[in-house]
């Protein structure tokens, strides 16, 4: 941690200013962001290459059937590589995963790479619209239950915020379903949307709500918000439990400070010390606790979009689970876990450019 | 009563035993006074009793079928109802916070310790083992673990045990974390020094110097964690990935009872009230505990 003294002799003799030295910062965390992204992901790909390795299936098995001679089995296994050593067969999996080669789903019976770029649309939107909920809920709350701390509202609120880690998402969806479409009949059931509009919306950019709004048909739009409405408010309860359970917590840290005090016995009004003086330096703290949940939500999709038949990646991959389709398990399993390793390095990173106490 | 009382607060105590029983009195009455942590150590205590003695609370098997009866909603004969192959559902829910519980254990005294130990030698010996024990760790902090669990369990095949082997698998990695934290605060003490110079093994002194002050952020980190990993073991359940049937496991149950929300809501309903039930009670309790044993974190409640 070197201070950040006017100006810093470089190696060479030139004299680096402070915005060059600003911009060298800027420079070195992203080299070091990426080293630690490609880090992890290599971690990642051993984890399921080692996964891959241990399935009790047979992979040469599952090709040549159980009747082949063993002169067969033995020539589809030298044709599969797997008579290589093991890291040999890992650096060419490494290798066919970053050429987009993530093998052929045993169930769909088509490139598992493509079957993800069809579903994994849907997912983005549902969680998209679950962390617009989450925010503009879940920031307001946590601000009110630190400026009442201790009265009933900062009860409930905290209740609230507890029960984001009690309850399971799975049961939340199916009582959800049972009272709001099935009792109430407020909310359109599970799917994407109803059956006789499937198929009408040519998917320009996969998500439903955009692509009927670009059509013009309204119709469609209006229905498919009816279905996403139910599993989004869910996914962003989630949210919401965790965003305001940091507001709070961060809120209160700086309300205890001594310039508040100042701000008020100066005169300065309520709110204003509240939303101007309080809230907006924990800003750069909130982005990373957005940035972690929103990673949250693609993961947590995947309970969401089984009880909601959402057709996503989190339903893909629940249905290859059943399927014992490895080859589309691990890559859903690859394609989640590098969003998410990306999602939530990418907060660290833009904490750290974003606060100026950090920016060092 | 009262001597045992001034016993336990004296403060000077004679013997070790006095005085380690001393802190835990002073710790259990400041946990008392917190009402939620109150609730969430009588909600775990509840959950412990039912599941030691389930065969005698429970009115009726949990596996045994009654056709006749299936699909009754909740009745006094009944108190929650039962499923679709007339099994009572609150003998199944009372036999199967028996699994919930073997299964939090056994993933506790599986990654709790492996964590501990990776977090203590790592903050420990510092240098170059710290760097490559901590990337380890980073790199498996900051992959999903549902997802992770989800594909181990793929491919180990379903199944209680590996269900709980997937999680543990991913749940070690906080509390190295949190084991390295706490060693290098204390790791340049003058009685790791002294213990040193004494001669002491860096085995040795892991073990029963640095392990032991450890335990009590761990036990904290573990308890708030434990509502995770019950969540986490119930969706492996539900996906059919966990606990099999007959087994009477509360995600498993919620899972069966899926097919009748509609119109047999107390199917699903019931088990998954159960698991907000236990995992609000360990919330608590590790909330509390926090504020105890841990008051450096006193404003972020």
């Amino acid at each position: 941690m070197s201070s950040s003294p006017s100006s810093l002799p470089a190696p060479s003799g030139h004299v680096i200013t402070p915005h060059h030295a600003r911009w060298l910062v800027i420079v070195r965390k992203l080299l070091s962001f990426l080293f630690v992204v490609a880090l992890t992901f290599l971690a990642l790909l051993a984890v399921t290459f080692f996964i891959g390795r241990i399935i009790p299936i047979d992979p040469v098995l599952a090709v040549v059937g159980d009747r082949a001679s063993n002169e067969v089995y033995e020539a589809a296994r030298v044709a599969m590589g797997l008579d290589r050593p093991l890291p040999v067969q890992f650096f060419a999996y490494v290798g066919d995963v970053l050429s987009g080669d993530l093998g052929r789903s045993v169930s769909t019976n088509r490139e598992v790479i493509s079957d993800l770029a069809r579903v994994f649309p849907a997912t983005l939107e549902m969680a998209t619209i679950g962390i617009i909920i989450g925010v503009l809920i879940g920031v307001p709350m946590g601000v009110f239950a630190a400026s009442h701390q201790g009265s009933w509202v900062d009860h409930i609120i905290r209740m609230l915020a507890l029960s984001g880690y009690a309850v399971p998402a799975f049961w939340l969806g199916l009582v959800g379903l049972a009272l709001f479409y099935a009792n109430l009949g407020w909310v359109a059931g599970p799917g994407r949307m109803d059956v006789y509009f499937e198929g009408l919306i040519e998917p320009v950019s996969g998500l439903l709500l955009v692509d009927s709004l670009l059509a013009g048909d309204t119709e469609v739009f209006w229905n498919a918000v009816s279905h996403i409405v139910l599993p989004a408010l869910i996914l962003g309860f989630f949210a919401l439990a965790y965003i305001a359970r940091m507001t709070r917590s961060f809120m209160l840290d700086q309300l205890s400070q001594e310039y508040i005090t100042t701000a008020r016995v100066k005169g300065v009004p309520g709110w204003r010390v509240l939303w101007v003086h309080a809230f907006l330096p924990i800003r750069v703290q909130l982005i990373t606790v957005i940035g972690l949940s929103y990673a949250g939500l693609l993961e947590g999709s995947v309970m969401i979009e089984t009880v909601f038949s959402w057709p996503g990646i989190g339903n893909y991959l629940t249905v290859a689970l059943l399927n014992a389709d490895m080859n589309a398990v691990l890559g859903a399993t690859l394609v989640i876990g590098m969003v998410f390793i990306i999602i939530n390095k990418l907060s660290d990173v833009l904490y750290g450019l974003l606060d100026p106490r950090s920016a060092r | 009563m009262n001597s045992l009382q001034q016993w336990l607060s004296d403060e000077s105590p004679e013997t070790r035993w006095q005085a380690s029983l001393g802190r835990s009195w002073r710790l259990l009455r400041m946990l008392m006074k917190n009402p939620l942590a109150l609730l969430g150590s009588l909600i775990i205590i509840g959950l412990i009793l039912i599941a030691a003695f389930a065969p005698w609370i429970a009115p009726q098997s949990p596996i045994g079928q009654d056709l006749g009866n299936r699909l009754l909603p909740p009745s006094s004969e009944h108190l929650m109802g039962t499923d679709e192959l007339g099994r009572d559902i609150f003998s199944r829910v009372i036999h199967g916070s028996r699994i919930t519980l073997l299964i939090v254990a056994l993933v506790a005294i599986i990654s709790a310790p492996l964590g501990l130990l990776i977090g203590a030698v790592s903050g420990y010996f510092g240098g170059w083992v710290d760097k490559l024990l901590m990337g380890i760790t980073d790199v498996f902090l900051s992959m999903p673990k549902l997802i992770l669990a989800l594909a181990f369990v793929a491919a180990l095949g379903p199944g209680i045990e590996n269900a709980i082997i997937a999680i543990a698998i991913t749940a070690w990695p906080v509390y190295a974390r949190i084991a390295r934290a706490e060693t290098q605060t204390f790791r340049q003490s003058e009685f790791i020094a002294a213990t040193q110079m004494l001669g002491a093994s860096d085995t040795r002194i892991i073990v029963r110097h640095v392990l032991p002050l450890c335990t009590s952020s761990m036990i904290v980190r573990m308890t708030l964690d434990m509502a995770g990993i019950i969540l986490t073991a119930a969706g492996l359940g539900f996906l059919g990935l966990g606990a099999q049937p007959p087994l009477p496991e509360w995600g498993a149950m919620i899972s069966r009872g899926r097919t009748f929300i509609l119109d047999q809501w107390w199917v699903a309903t019931m088990p998954g009230i159960a698991i907000i039930v236990v995992s609000l009670g360990f919330c608590f309790l590790g909330d509390g505990l926090r504020d105890v044993l841990d008051p450096r974190h006193e404003g972020q409640r």
